[in-house]
């Protein structure tokens, strides 16, 4: 049977209000390795998704090529399997021409941050109504363990047998130096905090960022171990929430602060005390504070903030354009039409 | 007093610095001219630098048109009339003229300093070296500053500035064109610069009058207007046509268009033009590369829009992915190639027509697709329309080639009327398609599959780049699958051939070669063949406006002539071509120079083999 023919409960005009994450499990036998974060990711986007409230055929779920981009088919909505690293270009495409539609673009780091960079800070700096997931395990997997644009300095696999030399991207001060307006990290293995950080991503109105840490069993496991096993997480999870004090740790014995240079330091609560520590203010205009946070620690084994690190609302690409377009294509007809093909000088030859 | 002198055609070349507005005197005679009745076409030839140094020879623009009493195909081979606004304008265009012509110079600037800076040791006007031509030497600077002198407002250097339209107005006079054309487009361009206005219309009327009562010039030439067919015309180049007929195919089409593409020569110009038609409903990006403008139409097909991108020849190597993904998705989109000289850069600026195997093969694995070739500045209008129709009829991309000298030349176009234009029905899926299930793959008749867009209820499915199982869409590494599912789409685009207009045979009796020809070739092999006919030879002409797939008459076409001569600009693709598919001894003329083939190089290939 076709897995794309089945009908569910929006189709009989009870509302959508019905759809269950079993509603956004598509036919397709899921085929990522045992133990892959992917699968985390993807049952997290099908509990979300029965929030946003929509007809499961009004969102999109685009892909480029990796193991992500299998998630296209897994996925009950429409889905377009694109080409490397082009789904945030394709997304584009689509978004901007069906701005009724909710449009997921979602990729690996070698995807979206390698072959796909230029179109993943393009769609960010336009601000289009996209929501970028982008799945970091900081290694390359459907071909087989190379080093990827995340992989750490020094690190070896199958193509850097004597280390790579290539310094990582920070994925998130990436996307904050392309203007992106709105910008969350997550790790597969905290569902809830996923579909918290998905939510937010949803309600903003432009280009959303979602990096998701996640565990690829086979040629990187265990690269957050330190954010996600029950014993070092806590030590090493910073939630940001907005408009609270910044602090982490068993006890929130721990905090951040900034330095008088204006650098922002791990402190301990009782030396620092509550007032010294940064107050998250993720709609704060000027990015500087997001960029320091993004840059608070420079390996997965150190503490390392999660959540969203920015939402500033800026003008959505097409929205200034969009009612002008639909009411121009609208009106136009065989009149209009004829009035264009006879713009300019015309002359007419009797017979 | 003059003389008046009847001649069927004529072919004018103005040149200048290209800060010297000649593409804006050529245009304006050209709408005087058409307007006046004669048919003509017209081609630009930029400098290829924006701005290069003034008086040099690397800085010249020019503009060619031929204008005629009867209807015409080409721009012209051989001016025979040059206007040169300076020493650098008739070193770079001497060559290229008829033995006898008229050349008309802006004396005042044949000076010292500017005869060196087009590297001549003397004053040709001087050393006898243009004895061959009749020279009018026209102190072209020196009467506009005059004629406009006294105006307010407007200093020695703007009224120098109006000299382009003083050569116009000599020209119109020597042509006898309509003057008040070319003073309401003056008016209209510089309805709010009153001194500007007033000083370029007294330079124009200037220049007029020059002619009117200066000796110097003893000779009016008359060109009757040409008989053309009845009906409303107007002057476009192809980069307007394709535009046009973009915008018609998503009118009768309904769907929207949008249009995606990255700056590239000569391609920009069909960005510029749809940029601005933002209340006709059209979209369009300018994307970070060509890839992105690729998948950016794609997108938008998938979510029931016209999408069309637009490049010149490396775009296309940049595409071929998005296009090849397309092909798997069959989704309808429309992909125009300005085609222009290579490899890599190549010449931006120059024409060549050698993208044709790479459209039709330029992508890894089996990925067939429909190409269609513009053969004339206007039929760019049909072909953008046909590229749509065979796109969404389809479900297919569709390469529309097109070319640099296409792009900007101009001829007049028959406006069609809306009743006439092509039906193009999306026929978007509705609903399930077999015993209650919707199966993406599933084919129509012309093994089309359906197009079902996102947003409509109970058709949710997925498609991607990876091979599909036939009907249902789903991932499949089938053996037997693969083969079947290559062998549908070679053979939905095969049979496109049962739905395009036959080849059509411009035959004289007698004639046992065969000319055959695609894209821009079609104005000097159809001028060629007339000639040679007009000489009594025996010739015949086709012209294919279907590259893939070919008409279905061809290879019967092509065996029913004892030769066939392939004349293109490359080193001879589509003679392979049809080597390859019907083993038929074609004979190749190819000229590689980043120039358009001449009619006359035609009329001495076809002697040649009479």
């Amino acid at each position: 049977m076709a897995d794309g023919a089945r009908y569910h409960a929006s189709e009989n005009g009870s509302g959508v209000a019905t759809l269950t994450k079993q509603d956004f499990v598509s036919g397709q036998e899921t085929r990522w390795c045992p133990g892959c974060g992917d699968y985390a990711v993807l049952a997290a986007v099908q509990e979300f998704l029965p929030e946003l409230g929509l007809p499961l055929e009004r969102i999109v779920f685009v892909t480029g090529i990796g193991c992500a981009g299998r998630f296209a088919y897994y996925m009950n909505t429409y889905g377009l399997h694109g080409i490397h690293g082009r789904a945030p270009a394709l997304a584009t495409g689509l978004a901007v021409s069906r701005p009724d539609l909710s449009v997921w673009a979602l990729g690996g780091d070698g995807d979206m941050l390698s072959i796909g960079g230029n179109h993943l800070i393009h769609a960010l700096r336009r601000n289009i109504p996209i929501k970028i997931l982008v799945l970091n395990n900081q290694v390359y997997g459907l071909t087989k363990g190379q080093t990827s644009p995340t992989s750490e300095l020094g690190k070896v696999t199958k193509s850097t047998p004597f280390g790579s030399e290539d310094q990582p991207f920070n994925p998130l001060a990436l996307a904050l130096g392309a203007g992106a307006s709105f910008v969350a990290r997550t790790v597969d293995r905290d569902r809830h905090h996923v579909i918290e950080v998905l939510r937010a991503a949803s309600e903003h109105p432009g280009a959303a960022f979602v990096e998701i840490y996640h565990n690829c069993p086979i040629f990187n496991d265990e690269a957050y171990a330190a954010l996600t096993d029950k014993d070092t997480k806590d030590a090493h999870q910073i939630r940001l929430e907005h408009g609270l004090p910044i602090r982490f740790g068993a006890e929130r014995e721990r905090g951040v602060a900034r330095r008088p240079d204006g650098s922002l330091a791990i402190v301990e609560v009782a030396d620092a005390g509550e007032d010294a520590l940064l107050v998250h203010d993720a709609h704060r205009a000027d990015p500087s504070m997001a960029f320091a946070l993004a840059h608070l620690s420079q390996r997965v084994s150190e503490p390392t903030p999660i959540g969203v690190f920015r939402a500033v609302e800026r003008p959505v690409h097409g929205e200034s354009s969009r009612e002008e377009l639909e009411a121009a294509h609208e009106a136009i007809g065989p009149g209009e039409l004829e009035a264009l093909l006879h713009g300019g000088a015309t002359w007419t030859v009797e017979s | 007093m003059s003389r008046t002198v009847d001649k069927d055609r004529v072919v004018i070349r103005i040149a200048g610095d290209s800060g010297d507005g000649m593409q804006l005197a050529g245009g304006r005679f050209t709408d005087a001219t058409a307007v006046f009745g004669n048919d003509l076409a017209t081609a630009p030839s930029y400098p290829a630098e924006v701005r290069a140094p003034a008086g040099t020879l690397r800085g010249v623009s020019a503009f060619q048109i031929h204008f005629a009493s009867r209807d015409i195909l080409t721009p012209g081979d051989r001016p025979n009339v040059l206007v040169a606004m300076n020493p650098a304008a008739l070193k770079s265009n001497v060559d290229t003229l008829e033995s006898g012509a008229t050349i008309v110079v802006n004396d005042d600037a044949f000076s010292k300093r500017n005869l060196a800076k087009a590297g001549y040791d003397a004053n040709p006007l001087e050393d006898g070296s243009l004895s061959e031509f009749r020279v009018y030497r026209v102190p072209m600077t020196s009467m506009t500053v005059k004629a406009t002198e006294s105006i307010e407002g407007v200093s020695s250097r703007d009224g120098a500035r109006a000299k382009n339209l003083f050569a116009l107005g000599v020209l119109s006079w020597m042509y006898g064109r309509p003057v008040e054309v070319t003073e309401e487009w003056i008016e209209r361009k510089f309805a709010n610069r009153g001194a500007i206005l007033t000083a370029n219309l007294a330079a124009f009327h200037a220049g007029y009058n020059f002619g009117e009562t200066a000796d110097l010039l003893d000779v009016r030439y008359r060109v009757k207007p040409a008989a053309l067919r009845p009906g409303t015309y107007r002057n476009v180049d192809g980069t307007t046509a394709t535009a046009l007929g973009l915008i018609a195919a998503s009118v009768t089409s309904g769907l929207p268009l949008l249009f995606a593409s990255y700056p590239i020569t000569p391609a920009s110009e069909l960005l510029h033009e749809l940029a601005r038609q933002r209340s006709l409903g059209v979209r369009t990006i300018q994307a970070e590369d060509e890839i992105a403008a690729a998948n950016m139409a794609l997108g938008a097909a998938f979510g029931g829009q016209l999408g069309v991108t637009a490049t010149s020849g490396p775009g296309m190597d940049l595409k071929a992915e998005t296009i090849g993904l397309a092909v798997a998705l069959e989704l309808p989109m429309v992909i125009v190639d300005v085609q222009r000289a290579g490899p890599s850069t190549g010449m931006p600026t120059k024409p060549e027509s050698a993208d044709l195997l790479m459209a039709l093969y330029g992508r890894h694995g089996e990925s067939p697709l429909p190409v269609i070739a513009a053969a004339t500045p206007a039929h760019c209008f049909d072909a953008a329309l046909e590229a749509v129709r065979l796109a969404v009829d389809y479900r297919t991309p569709v390469i529309l080639l097109s070319d640099a000298f296409l792009a900007n030349s101009s001829e007049p176009w028959l406006i069609p009327n809306i009743e006439d234009l092509p039906r193009i029905d999306p026929r978007f899926a509705q609903g399930p398609n077999l015993d209650g299930e919707f199966l993406p793959y599933l084919r129509d008749e012309r093994l089309a599959r359906p197009w079902a867009i996102p947003g409509t209820i109970g058709l949710a499915h997925r498609i991607g780049g990876l091979e599909k199982e036939d009907g249902t869409g789903n991932i499949s590494y089938d053996p037997e699958n693969h083969a079947r599912m290559t062998s549908l789409r070679a053979e939905k685009v095969r049979g496109i051939a049962r739905d395009i207009a036959p080849l059509e045979v411009d035959h004289e009796d007698g004639a046992e070669l065969l000319v055959l020809g695609w894209g821009s070739s079609y104005g000097p092999i159809t001028a060629g063949a007339r000639r040679v006919r007009e000489r009594g030879g025996k010739v015949a002409a086709a012209h294919l406006f279907h590259l893939n797939p070919l008409p279905a008459n061809t290879g019967e076409v092509l065996r029913s002539y004892r030769r066939v001569l392939v004349a293109e600009t490359n080193t001879g693709q589509l003679s392979q071509i049809v080597r390859a598919e019907f083993l038929v001894d074609a004979e190749s003329f190819t000229k590689l120079e980043g120039k358009p083939l001449l009619a006359a190089e035609l009329e001495r290939e076809i002697l040649e083999r009479l």
